[in-house]
């Protein structure tokens, strides 16, 4: 019998500054408001789980846990989130009555069902992983297993990978079902339709300023809705055109008074 | 300090994870709910082989994380394709097969 593992102060101490730290960002992912932060808190869950997973003799799970979960997955949920939209934000309006309350007894319940539980195991004490770890070197011992023992399941997970990415590819595929519409086509429906015939107008250029922000002025000084995307009108982005008018005006007046001088 | 505090933790950790599941209407955030709940399990895994001294747990972690990434991708390729045609993250949208 080997013996019984000893844990340091340092690793005493590792845990219990960094342990609070991931209960307080795994409870930010129930609150947050917004996904990106929960999305943020799920990093500093994952990352200090990778900090845990090295701390307990586990060096390789430690780095791929950092490397695919809080660089890879995060990374692509993430993505969503930017391709979803920012304003996906949650509802507060509970859809089955008491569900709210009846979730927040059924994890306290199995909180203390598992600590319970977990409480009243006896076990012989830990062994540790050093002396594993040394025999064969972390990494080695961990290839014995996959390509020995468990080479079955690692076949089948490679089957798994390669289904998902196929199904993920199908599943975002979208297939026109028309041909998008060419210069061409853009110009005969106008001359069909018989509005814009010139096309929408342009944004405003003023003397110190263009960008597709700011809407153009209509002969009578009123500002023209169609010169700007309506997807900045919804974001409430437009700029006002007003002061690079105004500005306009007063660079001419300047000249005219240069020239009267 | 013991090992168990870990599996303590763990228990946490995967709770916090299944409160978010029920709790949240933002599919995306659900999903990450998922996450931690697997996250929590990998923890118990990699305690447990240090427990026993066999590196059984690390490499049983190791699958979970393979078995996560392919659901991840398959789960964000869904909700991708609904918010295409409905517009709407939300999971009570979704309830086309409700009699």
């Amino acid at each position: 019998m080997t013996t019984p593992l000893e844990i340091g102060a340092g690793e005493t101490a590792l845990f219990w500054i960094l342990a609070p730290i991931s209960v307080i960002a795994a409870l930010g992912l129930l609150f947050a408001r917004k996904s990106v932060h929960a999305a943020l808190s799920m990093i500093v869950v994952m990352l200090i789980a990778g900090v845990f997973y090295i701390a307990n003799e586990a060096p390789f799970v430690g780095i791929i846990q950092i490397v695919v979960y809080s660089g890879a997955v995060m990374m692509l949920f993430l993505f969503v989130v930017m391709l979803v939209g920012r304003d996906a934000s949650d509802s507060l309006i509970e859809t089955i009555r008491g569900q709210r309350l009846a979730t927040v007894l059924v994890t306290l319940g199995l909180v203390a069902l598992l600590t319970v539980v977990v409480g009243q195991v006896t076990w012989g004490g830990a062994v540790g992983l050093a002396a594993t770890n040394t025999e064969t070197g972390n990494v080695t011992g961990l290839a014995y297993l996959i390509f020995g023992r468990y080479v079955w399941i690692f076949e089948v997970s490679a089957l798994l990978l390669i289904t998902a990415a196929v199904a993920s590819m199908v599943l975002a595929h979208r297939t026109r079902l028309a041909p998008p519409p060419n210069q061409r086509a853009w110009a005969a429906r106008r001359f069909r339709e018989g509005k814009h015939l010139a096309g929408l107008p342009a944004p405003g250029v003023y003397a110190r300023h263009n960008a597709v922000d700011t809407p153009a002025l209509l002969p009578d000084g009123s500002i023209s809705e169609l010169s700007v995307s309506r997807v900045l009108a919804a974001r409430s982005q437009v700029a006002s055109p007003e002061r690079f008018a105004d500005a306009q005006d007063e660079i001419e007046r300047e000249i005219e008074e240069g020239s009267e001088r | 300090m013991s090992l168990v505090n870990y599996i303590y933790l763990s228990a946490i950790l995967f709770s916090i994870g299944g409160a978010v599941v029920l709790l949240r209407r933002n599919a995306i955030i659900v999903f990450m709910g998922v996450e931690l709940m697997l996250n929590a399990a990998n923890l118990a895994f990699i305690t447990f082989a240090r427990m026993h001294g066999q590196l059984d747990g690390q490499v049983i972690a190791l699958f979970v994380m393979v078995v996560a990434s392919a659901e991840v991708v398959v789960g964000l390729a869904i909700i991708m394709a609904i918010f295409r045609s409905r517009r709407s993250a939300s999971i009570d949208n979704a309830n086309l097969l409700k009699a």
